[in-house]
């Protein structure tokens, strides 16, 4: 049996030994210096046309790292496909040739998914950005997968639908990124993730062959292979198409802040809400440093205090209308001081802003930040938010809070100053303790950032190998020549098991750079 | 020829001698009689005892509730029943966090007990909950009422824990609603119908039990007629949980919507619907009607029935043609169709002539980009294929079942093109 592996120089995170005990650190794999031939370059040209190909270094910088910018590898060159058949004759050259590939929609991943691999390329999916076709009747949108998340919406809108999951990024991030990370948001307590939302797929496997999964009509014969392709982080294939499903705005919105004196008050008043029955549209929470740097960053108007509670429901208005009474009196009863409810559409637009915001203004307050996405059991919250304080005294960083508080999705924000010496590795090695927190509470190392590169070590945390390892024979079905994406998500590849096709040297190998083992 | 003695030996070993017995007629499966029944009374043991089945190389068949064996195409071999019975616990119910663990051979009418105690339940109405259990009602995919408003048991399942053919448990997902890490095999598992491996433990999501619920019902002059006020309703601001759409008495389309919401909410609901309806006007009915689904299956017979997918507002261009096909080959048909465009149908007839109908009305549905699948026949129909065209992914699903089950262990057979 054979198998290529690349050969990889490790840089190891030096934070292990700053740890009482040892502790998984992100590793970036770099690759030999790339030497993408000639040849092969005028072939990829050739399917993509000149503006369908990046390969001068100036321009490759823009596409070393993601939204999780303290990674960065550059990549052999980017293509810019046109249509589905671009996407497959690349695949194809890069199964052929075994070149990893990328694939990369805006960017705007937190956790390293869209990071190139050294001596791979870059499949950008930015120039397929149409929408295919808009179904009211049957509540299904077709789109490609560089249109962005927001545009969907705005494509329905006139008739009163909308495009439900809505990550903060939803005006720049694209839907096949968000079929990869199987993208959140503040609503998807109430309306599900992007997998509950995609119907089907047409999709590019790693040897350029074209698949179908799903459909626009639902449970079609066979397994649920959109179901588990949505959220595979780019490790399983391309998406070229996206059936997406759409739903009705609700007859209203009513949206309500509440001031606690801490989080834990503010916690409290969302255990008693979900008790009381309710399913709200959203419930966010933020501490105080959050609320200060959203303040800082975009005004919002929040009150001063150090707790405080986001709650949107939806739905009839007479059903809305009776339930916020209850909510107000639940949120007054655990000791808020001020209960307000947003009176216009523009003051609960502004209401969100602020907590959309709240990652990208921690520059108001911080230099430096890192955020993570762990998620626990929603009654845990007190607990883990108190050991997440203790944490952060005994490290001297400042760590700010934005939550979904109503699934437990937690955002803590671990601020530093990359300048000072030390300070970004504690940060990172904070970040990660954080998440051994979440894990201990029974809870995930990720609730819709995705694994990517920077939390891959932390799966062997979360999973057995036993579990592990069947994940990854999925994968090997799909990509049996891991060229999708390889060295995401798993802290260890698989092999694959059998000899996957006839084996073809690859460039680099022939070249002496790179070494077969 | 199996050396029974043998392999029965080594199976008693694994699984424990009192948790092995000889198959009688009561455990034939589609016309195959299984030699012995396994019932491991822990996830280990039935692990082990599936491993060890796949190393003799004898055909596993997964049992439930055993009240959908049929579904499916018949199984090639059929040698081990593996009983899920006596894993029937409810590990925990951390109803503040609006989540259970289950073990796979607890009914659903069991589990549902226990969440109500709570004021909570897995938002979904199974066939036969009093037998259905949560293995097999998630390895069927069955799909109920609730759908249009709470999703489908894959949209409510947040972690598994898979038995494979390798004697691995594998757990996937999670205990917490909101989780991306690693791949979503709870959603594999779910519909893959025990081919890829035994579901031993499943987490779901809850929802809170409704204040109130109130059912209407209407009835409309023909198909067209109906599905526009379904679209309609659709398209609607209303926020019901279901909307069904029967055969009445005389053959006259029928629709049921349910309402869960407070009082206060549901005084608006009704109002707004009978705007909506205008002149068709709707009568309260009661909770029974929801069992519509589950009476198709009630009647002695020979009958078909078949759970078909079409887009919703083709729900009637179906109806039509299903009539026009039925009077064609002088069939009774019944039908309970959802506004998601998931109906089931019940055909009723002279064998050679429904064979000939499920023929036309596949390739109709199919060629409107959906599906119709067999989940009942009478035995002069087993050559059909019970699941239709499986699409160009069909060598993608192959590779995935060979990866968890090189050799073809688990229901070899039932599943789509010859999974």
């Amino acid at each position: 049996m054979k198998f290529y592996a690349y050969s990889r120089e490790v840089r190891q995170s030096e934070t292990a030994s700053l740890l009482p005990t040892p502790h998984p650190s992100p590793t970036v794999v770099s690759f030999p210096q790339p030497n993408m031939n000639s040849s092969l370059l005028s072939e990829l040209r050739a399917i993509v046309g000149e503006r369908g190909l990046i390969s001068s270094p100036e321009e490759l910088h823009t596409y070393e790292c993601d939204g999780l910018t303290n990674f960065r590898v550059m990549p052999l060159a980017v293509l810019l496909p046109a249509d589905t058949q671009q996407v497959q004759a690349i695949a194809r050259v890069c199964h052929r040739e075994r070149i990893p590939f990328v694939a990369r929609g805006s960017g705007t991943g937190l956790s390293g998914g869209a990071l190139p691999v050294g001596n791979g390329i870059v499949i950008s999916l930015a120039r397929m950005n149409r929408i295919l076709e808009v179904d009211l009747p049957n509540a299904r949108v077709v789109v490609e997968p560089g249109v962005i998340n927001l545009e969907v919406t705005g494509r329905v809108q006139p008739q009163e639908y909308f495009y439900a999951p809505d990550p903060s990024s939803q005006s720049v991030c694209s839907i096949g990124g968000n079929v990869a990370e199987n993208s959140g948001g503040a609503h998807c307590l109430k309306y599900g993730f992007t997998t509950t939302h995609v119907l089907g797929l047409e999709v590019v496997l790693p040897d350029g062959s074209l698949v179908h999964l799903g459909g626009k009509s639902l449970d079609m014969p066979g397994y649920d292979l959109a179901g588990v392709f949505v959220g595979s982080e780019g490790t399983l294939g391309i998406a070229t198409k996206v059936i997406l499903r759409i739903v009705k705005r609700p007859e209203c919105i009513r949206t309500l802040l509440a001031a606690f004196p801490s989080t834990n008050e503010a916690g409290e008043a969302v255990s008693d809400i979900i008790a009381a029955g309710m399913l709200p549209a959203a419930i966010e929470m933020m501490d105080n440093l959050a609320i200060q740097a959203a303040e800082a960053a975009v005004h919002p108007n929040y009150p001063n205090c150090g707790g405080l509670l986001l709650v949107e429901l939806d739905g009839p208005v007479a059903e809305v209308e009776f339930l916020m009474q209850h909510v107000t009196e639940i949120c007054r009863k655990n000791g808020a001081w001020e209960v307000r409810l947003a009176q216009t559409e523009t003051e609960r637009a502004l209401v969100w802003k602020g907590r959309k915001a709240a990652f990208a203004a921690m520059g108001r307050i911080s230099p430096n930040y890192i955020v993570q996405d762990g998620v626990i059991p929603r009654t845990a919250l007190p607990q883990v938010m108190s050991e997440i304080a203790r944490l952060s005294e005994e490290t001297g960083l400042r760590v700010a809070n934005v939550f979904h508080a109503g699934d437990g999705n937690l955002h803590p924000l671990v601020l530093y100053d990359r300048h000072i010496a030390g300070q970004e590795q504690a940060a990172e090695s904070l970040s990660y303790r954080i998440l051994e927190l979440c894990l201990a509470a029974g809870g995930s190392i990720t609730g819709e950032h995705g694994v990517g590169e920077e939390k891959k070590l932390m799966m062997s945390k979360m999973f057995s190998e036993p579990d592990l390892d069947t994940m990854q024979r999925v994968r090997c079905a799909f990509d049996p020549l891991q060229l999708s994406n390889p060295t995401k998500v798993f802290p260890t590849p698989r092999l694959c098991g059998e000899k996957p096709g006839e084996y073809v040297a690859h460039p680099l190998e022939s070249a002496g750079i790179a070494e077969r083992f | 020829m199996l050396q029974t003695s043998s392999i029965e030996e080594k199976l008693r070993s694994v699984v424990g001698p009192r948790n092995l017995r000889a198959a009688t007629t009561a455990d034939v499966v589609s016309g195959v009689q299984p030699q012995f029944v396994a019932e491991p009374d822990d996830e280990q043991k039935l692990a082990a005892v599936l491993s060890c089945s796949n190393e003799a190389g004898i055909a596993v068949i997964p049992r439930g509730g055993g009240t959908k064996l049929d579904w499916g195409n018949p199984a090639k071999k059929a040698e081990l029943i593996l009983s899920t019975a006596r894993l029937n616990r409810i590990l925990e119910h951390a109803w503040a966090d609006l989540t259970v663990t289950v073990q796979a051979g607890c009914t659903l009418q069991c589990l549902q007990g226990t969440l109500a105690q709570h004021g909570q339940r897995l938002a979904f109405d199974g066939l036969w909950p009093e037998r259905a259990t949560i293995g097999g009602v998630l390895s069927t995919n069955d799909s109920g009422t609730s759908r249009l408003r709470f999703g489908a048991l894959r949209d409510l399942i947040i972690g598994v824990t898979l038995a494979l053919p390798s004697g691995t448990l594998a757990s996937s997902g999670g205990k917490v609603v909101k989780n991306v890490a690693g791949y979503d095999l709870p959603k594999l598992a779910t519909g893959a119908l025990g081919t890829l491996g035994v579901i031993t433990r499943a987490v779901f999501r809850l929802h809170p039990l409704p204040g109130s619920i109130r059912t209407f019902s209407f009835a409309v002059a023909n198909f067209e007629a109906m599905q526009e006020m379904v679209l309609a309703i659709q398209d609607s601001k209303l926020a019901h949980t279901a909307l069904q759409i029967r055969r009445g008495s005389g053959g006259r389309p029928c629709a049921d919507i349910l309402f869960e919401a407070t009082e206060a909410g549901l005084s608006g609901q009704e109002l707004q619907l009978r705007k909506l309806l205008g002149s068709t006007g709707a009568e309260q009915s009661s909770e029974s009607i929801w069992n519509a689904r589950q009476n198709l299956w009630s009647s002695a017979g020979k009958a078909v029935i078949a759970k078909v997918g079409v887009l919703p507002a083709e729900i009637a261009k179906t109806m039509r043609a299903l009539e026009g096909i039925s009077n064609t080959q002088s069939l009774q048909w019944q039908i309970a169709a959802q506004a998601t465009g998931i109906a089931t149908l019940r055909l009723e007839g002279e064998p050679a002539r429904l064979s000939t109908a499920v023929r036309q009305l596949r390739a109709e549905v199919e060629g409107r980009g959906g599906s119709l699948v067999l989940l009942r026949r009478p035995g002069e129909l087993d050559s059909i294929d019970a699941w239709g065209n499986p699409g160009d992914a069909v060598s993608l699903m192959r590779a995935v079942k060979h990866q968890l089950d090189p050799k073809g262990t688990l229901n070899p057979g039932r599943f789509v093109g010859g999974i």
